[in-house]
């Protein structure tokens, strides 16, 4: 085994590891228990509730929540283009960037505020520094937010019979001030330590070698980085993101990158088992998730480093694998397991060119982000998941002859009504978007929107939808995706693909809460054996291959058929 | 299980014919209109229809004739699957209605009026409150309550059971039904339904499309088929412009054919045929659901409630042992008891004379004429059994004579200033703990021993408990004895837990606090003071025999009044829910299968490469295309008969079920249909 697999495994270990504890750490915050940050947070957060006149003790309903939820964001939407369109004039901005277009602005308010991340524009000259801490705040809110909507499932699972589920502002700022901040602010510090820049002043000028002077960007860089990473945001402040220089230095600043991305996602399945004393039924999930993650994650590993059996005949020396688009200082196999973890959690940061990868790597990074449930982003990952649980539970439940229950609840009418309008939503939004842009192509190939044609083209207009819907934010890149087109036809999808998906578990969550809780006995279907997790891969498999598969055939399976 | 279940194989010829009369007449898009998925068959049917006149007139770019032509047939054929599917099962149910209702066809019913005149009229004409009479010889008219007189009946005709049963007024079984014949003597009846109310009715009626609601579970799952449908809707309407832009044509025939395939028409063919055949099995146990929910709900039970009596022991307790006190000579008890018991109608009773029978005695009344109401004892007068006083007996001139629950005769005892002996009370504990029932007898107040009544448990019934506790179901004796008998006999038959010395309204609360704790609970009864307990059971099942208030109360009515008949009530209900389960999985993922034929099929001229996904390796596009929507459309006939019967369901635990049914209807499901498209393929292209 050489050592770049070596790494892989241990960098997976390291990060389930240090899940467990921190799943552990995340119960006690969300149940409400003492833990050692309550000193420095507390009255920072009282302050805050009483300049707020919030009462964060309130309990409320799960109506009570959504309206919270998206009252917040649409002020933060508002807020976010504002500074965009004007950014140009105001303070922060020693490099005198531009201000946005308001197609661009729009676009990019929605995608930080939803927690996509999706970037039509180029950190070094699209925004100035005080844009830069505006779309960091949103960094933290926007994960924060996802986290409590997980909070609130959390709560809603363990009521027996309740109607209102704890308070929104209280799992909200609990999400920012005691996990997430904590996390970043370590992984800014290792990243500052190995040459990130952290600095509020312009361009810094270099003379190179050759005696040639080049103009480097920097910034308040580390921070926004960490968030980025943590917060399965993946926004990056340069344009290149992780795999440029400044934003991801060295193989030790990788691993630390490559583990804060699922890092929480991963410790909110454990929360989730110490919360509700329910542990197996947290291995379960673990279990299904990590099973998903490793099949996508094996075949990607082998395609990258075996590389293009194209090249190989052409005589071209790929024993690192398939170096196009990869940096040397990370290789290929850390390149394709950045490639899948960003994809499989809806962080969609990149260290590598997604453009570049072979056609079913690319596949696989398509399908992490078209199930958008293993491990997924922030909150929102185990809140998709829990509609594949639903209709898991529901076929499964009939099928050993019970109506179908969860966790003491029955499944019933309403709650399949929105379980699959929220099932359908996804692949609509991808489906649909890549659609109507063939067909603008079909129409008017004179756009010119993509740098390669055919299977490849396809892939690169289908990458784009997905990830857009998926919140996931990374490109395929190869698209010429600043035009209002895009700008309005993903920003459009990525705030669909974000409410609705959360709108719809928690109206689940918080109907089953309601009812009365029906305790289990033997012809009950318990939810934490391998033979329901085996169910629910089925389900997600199944379900999801059904749906895009028409759509992979015509891009990567077709691309790589041709190929080989 | 009756007679009636036994026979009847699952495709008679008159009901296949009029299955296939209905299958067409079901193409009516207003009746399809109910099943969404098939729904959308009819409109691509209808649209290959438009197609192939099309390709008639000379369109030379949606392929040949005879292609278009035969997957337009093979998609008229899936409909007809499918509603032949539900047809075959509705005139099942029917036609064992029909069986039941041949049992009341018009017959005079002799009407009396108010001020007493008697006129004949036809069934058909009588009204709810019509009182009619019925003598010998006569068939019944209507479903009715006797309100004076007793009979014996012959309900043969319902239940299948020839041994005649006898009815009267006032108790708990005072009911009679329409169709069954009066043996002996004259009875006054009330009728209780309005013509065409009766369960039996109500019964053909849910079995009919007309009236039958979708039960909620149905419901759900319907949501979740048309979910499958409409993403399948949106894979298909997506795939034209992508196709456009990899330039690749696809015809009208090929979309439409990777449509039907994907939609989950298995199941959705046969969705309403499952609920149908499972009244339909409720029906061939001789139980009448007055819902499709009552038969689903039966499946979801936790809780069952059954009366010891009939259902845990055989018929009613035996006398089996006489303990004379001490000092009295046993003789003087077996007379004492048998004289307290000449007048006593009840089983116990008389199985007390029949013991002492045993024992070489034989009172003269026994022997003599049973017309002597003197009971050969002159100056008697019998004390019949009351609730209150708990005892029974008879005094003679010199003599009172009682025998009676121990509590009851130790209160009358020491009332009258005697002491209770202690030998007699050890023995009482005694029978108790053995599960007996120990019945005290006095003379004059004075304590002379105690008799043994011996309850004998079912043989097997053990083993069906069993069988209910690993389907999750509690079950839980009710009983009139006292709690040491109660808890012998309830640990004797295994049953979970049990009522003593019960009360009707303690059914009522033992119901409800289950139910508080989120519980689902059936019962069965048959009196009208069961009535609020049946109502308030989830599955509440009344005898046909019991009252017409438990009947009207209950959500089942059992023909055959077998107490047991609980437990297969439950298994019918799991089954349903079973079947539809498996079959939904095992309709999904034929899917995996169909794509691998249809998607290389799409895009064999523009895009060579996808040939390698052809992994099955099939002769043609066309071959392809049409082994997959034909193996689509014969898996549903294929299917019928285990959607009649049902998925047999094993108690083995909710886990290895489903590990059970996983392997079998889901791995199953993604394997056969290769295997099937292949086989297809070749019979296929060997015709083209």
């Amino acid at each position: 085994m050489n050592t770049e697999i070596i790494s892989v495994i241990l960098i997976l270990l390291l990060t389930f590891l240090l899940a467990i504890p921190l799943g552990k750490y995340i119960a006690r915050v969300y149940a409400g228990d003492k833990t050692m940050l309550d000193p420095i947070f507390g009255p920072v957060e009282k302050l805050l509730y009483r300049i707020c006149r919030i009462d964060a003790t309130r309990e409320m309903t799960w109506e009570e929540h959504l309206v919270a939820l998206l009252t917040i964001n649409i002020v933060w939407f508002a807020y976010g283009i504002l500074i965009l369109m004007n950014q140009g004039w105001l303070p922060l901005n020693p490099d005198d960037n531009p201000s946005m277009t308001p197609d661009l602005a729009f676009n990019t308010s929605i995608s930080f505020v939803t927690n996509t991340n999706l970037q039509h524009y180029s950190g070094e000259s699209g925004v100035s520094y005080l844009g830069q801490l505006t779309l960091m705040l949103y960094q933290f809110i926007s994960a924060g937010a996802g986290m409590a909507m997980a909070a609130i499932l959390f709560h809603a699972l363990r009521e027996r019979s309740s109607s209102t589920l704890g308070n929104f502002y209280n799992y909200f700022l609990k999400s920012c001030t005691r996990i997430l901040l904590p996390i970043s602010f370590i992984v800014a510090v290792i990243l500052v330590f190995n040459g990130t820049p952290m600095t509020f002043e312009g361009k810094d000028t270099i003379t190179s070698l050759q005696g040639d002077t080049v103009q480097v960007s920097r910034g308040p860089a580390a921070a926004l980085i960490a968030i980025k990473q943590v917060g399965t945001n993946g926004g990056g402040f340069f344009s290149a993101n992780s795999a440029h220089p400044l934003e991801n230095p060295n193989f030790i600043t990788n691993m630390v990158e490559t583990i804060s991305i699922p890092l929480i996602s991963i410790a909110l399945i454990f929360a989730l088992g110490y919360y509700l004393n329910r542990k197996k039924l947290a291995w379960m999930i673990f279990g299904v998730m990590t099973g998903g993650f490793l099949l996508s994650l094996l075949p990607t590993l082998y395609f990258e480093m075996h590389g293009n059996p194209s090249l190989t005949t052409m005589g071209i020396d790929q024993s690192a694998g398939s170096m196009e688009g990869k940096e040397v200082r990370f290789g290929s196999a850390a390149s394709a397991l950045w490639a899948i973890l960003t994809t499989c959690t809806s962080n969609g940061s990149v260290n590598a060119m997604h453009d570049s990868l072979t056609p079913l790597s690319g596949m696989f990074t398509m399908l992490g982000m078209q199930i958008n449930a293993f491990y997924g982003g922030k909150g929102v990952g185990l809140l998709n998941f829990y509609i594949f649980i639903i209709i898991a539970v529901f076929m499964s439940g009939l099928m050993v002859g019970r109506t179908p229950e969860f966790l003491g609840k029955k499944i019933e009418v309403r709650e399949m009504k929105i379980a699959m309008i929220v099932f359908l939503l996804h692949p609509l939004l991808i489906l649909a978007g890549t659609a109507m842009s063939s067909y603008l192509l079909y129409l008017h190939p004179e756009y010119g929107w993509l740098n390669n044609p055919g299977f490849h083209g396809f892939s690169e207009m289908l990458y784009e939808y997905t990830s857009s819907s998926a919140n996931n934010g990374s490109g395929f890149e190869g698209l010429g995706d600043n035009t209002p087109w895009w700008n309005i036809s993903c920003g459009i999808i990525m705030l669909l693909a974000r409410y609705i998906p959360i709108i719809g578990p928690i109206a689940i969550a918080g109907i089953l809460a309601e009812k009365k809780y029906i305790p289990e006995n033997a012809g009950t279907l318990k939810a934490d054996t391998g033979t329901f997790g085996v169910m629910t891969f089925a389900v997600i498999a199944i379900l999801v291959a059904l749906s895009f598969f028409t759509a992979l055939a015509l891009g990567p399976i077709a691309e790589y058929f041709s190929m080989v | 299980m009756s007679a009636r279940e036994r026979k009847t194989p699952l495709f008679q010829r008159a009901l296949v014919n009029e299955a296939l009369k209905q299958s067409i007449i079901k193409l009516n898009p207003k009746i399809l209109f109910r099943n969404p998925v098939m729904f959308t068959v009819e409109i691509g049917t209808a649209t290959m229809l438009v197609v192939c006149i099309w390709v008639a007139a000379g369109e030379t770019s949606q392929g040949n004739f005879m292609y278009n032509v035969s997957i337009f047939l093979v998609l008229l054929l899936t409909l007809l699957f499918a509603n032949f599917a539900e047809a075959i099962a509705e005139a099942r149910g029917k036609a064992q209605a029909d069986s039941l209702r041949k049992t009341r066809e018009e017959t005079p019913a002799k009407v009396m009026s108010d001020n007493g005149i008697m006129t004949t009229r036809s069934s058909s004409q009588l009204r709810k409150g019509d009182v009619f009479i019925c003598e010998a010889g006569d068939i019944i008219p209507a479903d009715g309550e006797i309100i004076e007189g007793i009979a014996t009946i012959d309900e043969s005709a319902i239940t299948g059971e020839s041994a005649p049963v006898i009815r009267e007024s006032g108790g708990d079984k005072s009911s009679v039904t329409g169709g069954t014949k009066v043996l002996s003597d004259r009875i006054k009846v009330i009728v209780t339904s309005k013509p065409g109310e009766s369960f039996l009715d109500k019964m053909i009626a849910l079995v009919e499309n007309a009236s039958r609601q979708k039960t909620p579970n149905e419901t759900a799952l319907t949501i979740l088929l048309a979910a499958f449908t409409l993403i399948f809707i949106i894979v298909c309407v997506t795939l034209q412009p992508f196709s456009l832009y990899a330039n690749t044509p696809i015809t009208i025939a090929a979309f439409i054919s990777l449509f039907v395939c994907l939609i989950p028409t298995t199941i959705g063919g046969l969705l309403s045929a499952i609920g149908i055949a499972g009244m339909d099995r409720a029906l061939r146990a001789n139980v009448i659901t007055k819902s499709g929910k009552a038969v689903e709900t039966a499946g979801d039970l936790d809780t069952i409630l059954l009366d010891k009596t009939g259902t845990i022991t055989i018929g009613n307790r035996k006398a089996t042992n006489f303990y004379p006190a001490p000092g009295i000579d046993e003789d003087t008890l077996i007379e004492c008891a048998t004289i307290a018991s000449l007048a006593d109608e009840t089983p116990e009773g008389k199985s007390i004379i029949e013991l002492a029978a045993t024992k070489g005695y034989r009172h003269p009344a026994t022997i003599g004429s049973a017309a002597d109401l003197t009971l050969g004892l002159p100056q008697s007068r019998v004390i019949r059994f009351s609730a209150e006083t708990r005892t029974s007996g008879i005094d003679l001139d010199d003599r009172s004579i009682r025998k009676g629950a121990y509590d009851a005769i130790r209160k009358m005892v020491e009332k009258a200033g005697y002491i209770f002996p202690s030998h007699i009370k050890n023995t009482v504990d005694m029978i108790s703990s053995n599960g007996g029932t120990p019945l005290v007898v006095t003379e004059n107040s004075k304590v002379i021993g105690a008799i043994e009544l011996q309850d004998i448990i079912k043989p097997g019934i053990r083993e069906r408990f069993e069988r209910l506790r690993k389907m999750g179901v509690k079950t839980v004796m009710v009983t009139g004895d006292n709690p040491l008998t109660a808890k012998y006999i309830a640990e004797k038959a295994g049953v979970d837990d049990y009522i003593a010395e019960a009360k009707p309204e303690d059914k009522l609360d033992y119901i409800r606090n289950e139910q508080a704790g989120g519980k689902l609970v059936a019962m069965m009864g048959d009196g009208t003071n069961d009535a609020p307990a049946l109502a308030q059971a989830d599955v509440g099942v009344a005898m046909n025999s019991g009252t017409a208030a438990a009947k009207e109360a209950g959500n089942m009515v059992d023909l055959d009044n077998d107490p047991t008949k609980l437990i297969e009530v439950v298994e019918i209900g799991k089954q349903l829910l079973m079947t539809r389960g498996t079959l939904t999985t095992f309709s999904i993922a034929n899917d995996v299968a169909k794509y691998f034929a249809i998607v290389p099929a799409l895009f064999i001229t523009s895009i060579p490469a996808l040939q390698s996904i052809n992994i099955m390796n099939l002769n043609s596009p066309q071959s392809a295309i049409l082994s997959a929507v034909i193996f689509n459309a014969i898996i549903i006939p294929l299917l019928i008969p285990l959607a009649l019967r049902g998925v047999a369901y094993k108690p083995i635990g909710a886990a290895a079920l489903l590990r059970r049914n996983l392997l079998i209807y889901g791995l199953g499901g993604v394997l056969v249909p290769f295997a099937g498209i292949k086989l297809i393929d070749i019979v296929v292209s060997s015709i083209l």
